[in-house]
């Protein structure tokens, strides 16, 4: 059994560590030219080579998501609880807020950048509008789904609309609503990374788009790869946020550490 | 048993639910008198308006014709402080057993201004409660932890924690297999006893209106009428060899027979 568990634990560092071995065995085999596919020990000696620009771009695009993302939680949580608990906020705002959703968000960046110039406002505002609709739907279902004959109970106690959104609403919402923070943050990325690319000189998608106009083709990967442990990690931050604060959605078991 | 003025005055009662073009007359012309600190069972074919009756007599729902009075005073919007217990035991799972059965004294008056400076009080109180049903073991547990039935009986103890004047109970043991469901019947008496509310019970299982109840009401099918009022005079307490008892089996039988021939016209 405790073979069993250890292997369960070090599941996502062989799988991950097999598809990099993939990659450089593929390269070897078919002879890729590097700068079409690099072999990943490339990337990482490139990594090295430029870690502290690397650190430097990777850091602005951490501050410019992370940015992003708490402004979606607020805002995103805020907007879902008044559409969760009332329905007129709902009638009127959701058919507005899907079809912003339906907007491609690299659309807007040029935009964003006619309002605030280029560099770190459009990049933060770009992580904040994508990441903020998963939040605001999962955050308004858990307040609509409140169990009918629990409303009952605590309307025959004699409860404000208020307490029943304090005492039963807000509890329930927050399974989903850190569920949709793992969500988010992933897209908060993808959020900053477009703005960055197309509209900045800082960030790790800076630093791609220079590296691919000098053909640094390593250099990009490298920031792909950074990209992705950043992505990962902070997914990891809100997965354990949602064990602390939610573990009893999860009645004790196992799944999803 | 049956002195007093009515608590609860149900009179001349009819709703009509409205969907779409849709009119459903759920319940039609009922009328019922329930005295302080009565006991009494609603039993019914399914879809006999009973949880009907239940939401109406809460102000949950109001009625499209008649009146309902509770202690005096006309029902209009969800009447405050009432006790209600469903079969779902609805427990807050975020919350441990104890703080579930606590949650009405957050919300009534006058428990809710004083709870903060009389906690310590109002939680020897819960623990009291819960451990009449068994549970004091399990206070600090998650509602999750605990098996149907006693769930069930925290869900019980929430209800009257606030020593609500009156306690409804829509089908509360319906989903418990049939022993627990016995005991609880005997939790539930114990604690009608003891705090002599007035409750109005919910339910299709006829010993178990039999055994509960001070007077039981058998409802037709739709729309929901009550075609006959059975006082049950056995003594209390009552215990599972009384269910044995042939006056009890010919109460039981009597409401049968009754349910029956409403199926069949």
């Amino acid at each position: 059994m405790t073979g069993e568990r250890a292997l369960l634990k070090a599941m996502p560092w062989l799988v991950t560590i097999g598809l990099f071995v993939l990659w450089e065995a593929v390269c070897i085999v078919t002879g890729i030219e590097p700068f079409i596919l690099p072999r990943p020990t490339l990337v990482f000696e490139t990594s090295v080579q430029f870690a502290p620009q690397i650190l430097h771009h990777s850091l602005q695009t951490l501050y410019t998501t992370t940015a992003g993302f708490v402004l979606g939680v607020v805002g995103g949580a805020l907007l879902g609880i008044a559409i969760g608990a009332s329905k007129f906020v709902y009638n009127g705002l959701y058919p507005v807020l899907v079809g912003f959703n339906s907007i491609p968000k690299v659309a807007l960046v040029p935009v964003l950048v006619i309002w605030f110039g280029i560099g770190t406002v459009p990049a933060i505002i770009t992580a904040f509008v994508i990441s903020f609709f998963p939040i605001v739907v999962n955050v308004a279902t858990g307040l609509a789904t409140i169990e009918p004959e629990l409303r009952d109970v605590l309307r025959s106690l004699g409860a404000s609309k208020l307490e029943i959104l304090t005492k039963i609403g807000l509890p329930r919402a927050m399974p989903y609503l850190f569920a949709s923070l793992k969500i988010a943050i992933t897209l908060a990325f993808v959020g900053s990374v477009i703005a960055e690319t197309v509209a900045s000189n800082e960030g790790i998608g800076y630093l791609m788009l220079s590296a691919s106009s000098s053909y640094n083709v390593p250099l990009v990967f490298a920031g792909l790869v950074v990209v992705a442990i950043m992505g990962v990690l902070m997914y990891a931050v809100a997965a354990l946020f949602e064990r602390r604060m939610t573990g009893w959605a999860f009645r004790g078991s196992d799944l999803m550490t | 048993m049956m002195q007093g003025p009515a608590f609860v005055k149900i009179n001349g009662v009819s709703l009509v639910y409205r969907m779409a073009e849709e009119q459903t007359l759920a319940v039609e012309d009922l009328s019922l008198d329930i005295r302080e600190g009565e006991f009494v069972a609603v039993v019914g074919p399914s879809g006999c308006g009973k949880s009907t009756l239940m939401k109406l007599v809460t102000g949950l729902l109001n009625p499209t014709a008649g009146s309902i009075t509770i202690g005096g005073k006309p029902v209009k919007g969800p009447v405050q402080g009432v006790g209600m217990a469903f079969q779902n035991s609805t427990l807050l799972p975020w919350r441990s057993t104890l703080d579930n059965v606590m949650l009405p004294l957050e919300i009534v008056e006058p428990h809710k201004r004083r709870l903060r400076s009389e906690r310590k009080a109002y939680v020897d109180q819960a623990m009291a409660l819960l451990s009449t049903v068994g549970l004091t073991e399990f206070a600090e547990k998650a509602p999750w932890q605990l098996s149907g039935g006693m769930q069930q009986r925290a869900n019980l103890c929430r209800a009257i924690i606030h020593n609500p004047r009156l306690l409804m109970l829509d089908e509360p043991f319906a989903a418990l297999d049939a022993f627990t469901r016995e005991e609880l019947w005997a939790v539930m008496q114990a604690l009608w006893m003891e705090k002599r509310f007035t409750a109005i019970l919910i339910t299709h299982d006829l010993r178990e209106a039999v055994y509960l109840a001070d007077r039981v009401f058998v409802m037709s099918k739709r729309p929901g009428r009550v075609i006959l009022t059975r006082e049950v005079d056995i003594p209390r307490p009552r215990t599972l060899d009384t269910t044995f008892e042939p006056y009890f089996g010919s109460i039981v039988h009597e409401l049968r027979e009754h349910i029956h021939s409403v199926r069949v016209s």
